[in-house]
């Protein structure tokens, strides 16, 4: 197995600075949010790459540098070893950009209501210049919809429908890697269930790469091969999905899994989690999640750990065991 | 006095519309304890906020309630007029929704809001209102009270804005609370927050609560019983742990199946075909016939058994054959 | 269910129609003035802007009464030069309302185009656009209009002048509009930009420009014609006003508010039907599009998207 994307060091940064008069007037320095901050792993071929957070994780802003709907600010993106924002060769990045689709999290807003399912869904063929005369049919019977569905327009399809037309579209460029955001948060929990499924069938049947972004401990679970952890920007734990449910390092892991509602959890008494995600225009020094952290001693305030790996687990924490 | 402290007979809630008349909620009927919590539980357009709506008389026009009673403590508040009914809100029934923006007048400081409803709804001093408004906040777990009662909304988090709104819902000491969709805001750590809270408020003062969520995890953990609704109709009732990992119904069933905690290890998750029917296409007979798996010929013909008259506990004329 | 949402909706916007008695009101007196227009070459009983056709001696007749010198009869009277006025009032209203159109139409390509840019690529571009359009807003309509009237006519040759002034006058309104539209446009957009729908077809290697025409600006055109009407009524009054002033349509080609002009000079000397008649077809004209587009606003508003 070879690592289909390779993300090296990526790093993002956002100006959120008042305005100039603004700042002068009342004295205020220049604001930069770190949205994503060092973030280095790579998702081998053929698997289910899982990337979770709370808000402010930048789980979906790593997902959008990927597909190339934002440029970072540092690090590199490699896909099929074509470096996306290094290469040279536009045509290689046409062609490896071409491979790389991504699926929304509100099905509402991510197909044009004005537009008929059939251009829709060949769009991604259409926009660079290509005939997809009979896709549309081909690939709305995938997705488990009927052919006679390509003349309607998207208001005419409820959530979970709307969700397989999505991937319908990401499917007609043949691609290798399927950026999913949310795929499923929108919908409800029986439909969520037929959209994982048709997901993983089309996985197998075309070999496909995903990188799921999720909040939902439950799917990534269900979903994942491998899993990374994100907390105000940075990774801070990533292992196989087995090891990081069985065995997380991380204590932020640790109290994300405990936190998750269970269905047999009935009368469970958690110990609910302390503090709340800091602001990240001005993350707390050290360890991000120091303030929160049960564990934390005078070191973790200070110094910033780095990823080091622990049995299976490449884990960002000096007191990890 | 009153063993039940909410107590819903029947409630129709009807729409009309031009050509016809839409009926969101039908034929619904729970109670609530004292220091009680009732998931109520669906997916979207199963009527389970119309019916929080319904009891708290917050029905938006047109939609009105056609049929059955509401009882609180005893006595009939859904022909209440409306000025007795806004008194009763605040007084007798705490809301807590999902965005609590709405709930928060964001001009003014959370101090006034609160000493407001408190002074409203009891026979208090003013000073011992803002003693009281402190103590709410305090109750709830926002650090600093004292201090913090002059901010207003948006000075706090969403975590903490849903804490204040519960406070808010708290401190006219009322015997229901109707919380929908607390939780779906907010992040994992903070929703476990939240109901950690609203547990101990159910236990150590005994009030009653209708909690409102699609989330099965959040009823499992936090719910003494369950209702489960589809259609506009309930499918099953019961108490919790015996509904979740014993459903009578087959769309309980199916829930159940397709939720991916449920089906650790399996590489395919059990998927209920099709969608909920729209309120202006439902099926003959029972509203979930299309998509059961344990579909009969009599299930196509006639409507939906009443959960009284299938012993109890599911909607479903085969409630005791389930195979699972 | 095939196509029941879209049918749904046009029967929701025929039934809301069937409700509004003002809606029907306007509507029906708005098609009767602009049938009236288009038809003016086979309705109008006389042609008078051909002077071979006029008799001086047909002057100041009165309405609905024959004329004392050669007994002819006109319905709403004739003018000094002998023409009748219902046929002038037709042919004006094409003026008037060939005017209101073509300049709405610039100002909408001029002011969507605009603000599709502005919304779309924000930044300097966007500030530039805007700043423009919220100066030009600080002026009444009607004084930037006569301003660029005024410019524009000094730029074209003498000759040229009155073949040239129906254009000018159309540049002039259309300038003076243009705002309204790129505001809205501009607003629409930036919440259109931001939808996942644009996302996509950014990822997928659209260029800017076929994302403005392809997917946005067609879910941008509902308040646009809500605000083309609008201004269609506003355009209508603004060119009447410039010809009553004096600086629009030529005497030679009259537009409604050329024959108000014409006609205030004979209402003190008793010939009130010059005046009244011109002036009740621009309200009724006006009135019954501007009170069409506000029901159109009122049904369109709770859908825009």
């Amino acid at each position: 197995m070879s690592a289909l994307v390779s993300i090296k060091n990526l790093t993002r940064i956002f100006d959120v600075s008042l305005p100039w008069l603004n700042r002068l007037i009342e004295h205020q320095p220049k604001a930069f949010l770190h949205a994503v901050s060092e973030v280095s792993f790579d998702i081998e071929e053929n698997t289910i790459y899982a990337l979770v957070g709370e808000s402010g994780s930048g789980k979906s802003t790593i997902g959008k540098i990927i597909v190339g709907l934002l440029a970072p600010s540092e690090g590199s993106v490699e896909i099929g070893g074509v470096d996306l924002f290094r290469e040279s060769d536009k045509a290689k990045i046409e062609a490896t950009r071409n491979g790389v689709q991504m699926i929304f999290q509100d099905p509402y807003a991510s197909l044009n209501p004005r537009w008929r399912v059939r251009d829709i869904i060949v769009e991604p063929v259409e926009a660079r210049g290509g005939d997809g005369e009979g896709l549309a049919e081909r690939l709305l019977e995938q997705v488990g919809l009927s052919a006679a569905d390509a003349a309607k327009y998207p208001h005419e399809f409820s959530g979970g429908q709307r969700q397989r037309i999505c991937i319908a579209r990401a499917l007609a460029a043949e691609p290798k890697l399927i950026v999913c955001d949310e795929p499923t948060s929108a919908l409800d929990v029986s439909v969520q269930a037929q959209v994982l499924n048709l997901m993983s069938d089309l996985q197998e049947e075309f070999g496909l790469t995903y990188l799921l972004i999720s909040h939902d401990l439950t799917i990534v679970q269900h979903m994942a091969d491998r899993i990374g952890v994100l907390y105000l920007g940075r990774l801070i734990e990533e292992a196989p999905r087995d090891a990081l449910f069985s065995n997380p390092k991380h204590p932020y892991t640790k109290m994300l899994i405990d936190a998750a509602p269970r269905l047999d959890g009935f009368g469970r008494e958690v110990e609910p989690p302390t503090g709340e995600i800091p602001d990240p225009i001005n993350p707390p020094t050290g360890c991000a999640y120091h303030p929160r952290c049960p564990i934390a001693t005078e070191r973790c305030k200070a110094e910033r750990p780095q990823l080091r790996e622990l049995d299976e687990n490449r884990v960002a924490c000096f007191l990890a065991v | 006095m009153a063993e039940v402290v909410l107590s819903v007979r029947n409630l129709r809630v009807e729409i009309p519309l031009r050509r016809s008349v839409l009926c969101p909620v039908d034929g619904v009927s729970f109670d609530i304890p004292p220091g009680d919590i009732l998931g109520v539980v669906g997916e979207s357009g199963a009527g389970k906020s119309m019916t929080g709506n319904a009891v708290i008389g917050l029905l938006d026009r047109p939609a009105f309630i056609a049929g059955g009673e509401i009882l609180l403590n005893g006595q009939r508040i859904d022909n209440l007029p409306r000025e007795a009914m806004r008194r009763l809100r605040g007084k007798e029934i705490g809301m807590v929704f999902q965005d609590p923006l709405t709930s928060l007048n964001p001009l003014l400081q959370i101090g006034d809001q609160l000493r407001e409803t408190i002074l409203e709804h009891l026979p208090v001093s003013k000073k011992e209102a803002a003693d009281r408004a402190v103590a709410a906040l305090e109750e709830v777990g926002i650090p600093a009270a004292a201090r913090r009662i002059d901010s207003y909304p948006h000075e706090f988090s969403g975590g903490m804005r849903q804490r204040v709104v519960i406070a808010l819902a708290l401190c006219a000491e009322p015997s229901l609370i109707i919380a929908d969709e607390p939780t779906t805001a907010l992040d994992v750590s903070v929703q476990a927050q939240i109901i950690a809270l609203l547990k101990s408020l159910c236990r150590e003062r005994g009030t009653a609560i209708m909690l409102i969520t699609h989330d099965m995890g959040v009823i499992a953990e936090t719910a003494d019983r369950v209702a489960v609704m589809y259609a506009g109709r309930l499918a099953e009732l019961g108490p919790v742990r015996e509904v979740l990992t014993n459903p009578s119904h087959p769309y309980t069933n199916g829930l159940m199946g397709s939720t991916p905690l449920a089906s650790k290890g399996k590489k395919r998750l059990n998927q209920i075909p099709g969608a909920m029917p729209r309120l202006d296409n439902l099926p003959t007979g029972c509203a979930f016939h299309p998509r059961c798996p344990q579909v009969k010929k009599r299930c196509a013909v006639e409507p939906g058994p009443d959960i009284e008259s299938c012993g109890g506990r599911a909607a479903c004329w085969f409630a005791g054959e389930l195979s699972s | 269910m095939r196509d029941s949402l879209s049918r749904a909706w046009k029967s929701d916007f025929i039934w809301s129609f069937s409700r509004s008695p003002v809606a029907i009101v306007s509507f029906i007196v708005a098609v009767i003035l602009i049938g009236a227009a288009v038809l003016a070459p086979l309705i109008a009983p006389h042609t008078p802007f051909d002077p071979g056709t006029l008799n001086l001696m047909n002057g100041f007749s009165q309405p609905m009464q024959p004329n004392e010198f050669t007994g002819e009869t006109f319905v709403l009277g004739t003018d000094d030069q002998g023409r009748d006025v219902f046929s002038t009032i037709l042919y004006g209203m094409r003026i008037s309302l060939f005017v209101g159109f073509a300049a709405v139409s610039f100002a909408m390509v001029l002011g969507v185009s605009l603000g599709l840019i502005a919304g779309y690529a924000g930044g300097w571009t966007g500030t530039i656009i805007m700043r423009i359009a919220d100066v030009q807003l600080t002026f009444p309509g009607i004084l930037v209009a006569m301003l660029i009237f005024g410019i524009a006519k000094g730029f074209t040759p003498i000759h040229l002048r009155d073949q040239m002034a129906i254009w000018v006058l159309i540049l002039a309104i259309g300038l003076s509009e243009w705002v309204q539209f790129a505001r809205v446009v501009r607003g629409a957009t930036l919440v259109e930009k931001n939808k996942e729908y644009v996302q996509a077809a950014r990822l997928n290697g659209r260029s800017a420009f076929g994302i403005m025409t392809r997917h946005i600006l067609p879910n941008v055109m509902g308040p646009v014609l809500v605000i083309a009407t609008i201004s269609l009524a506003l355009a209508i009054i603004a060119e009447a006003t410039l010809s009553f002033l004096g600086v629009g349509a030529p005497p030679t080609q009259p537009s409604l508010g050329t024959l108000i002009r014409i006609g205030q000079g004979f209402l003190f000397s008793g010939e009130w039907w010059i005046i009244l008649f011109p002036s009740v077809t621009l309200l009724a004209l006006a009135l019954s599009v501007n009170l069409l587009g506000d029901w159109l606003r009122d049904v369109l508003n709770p859908r825009l998207r």
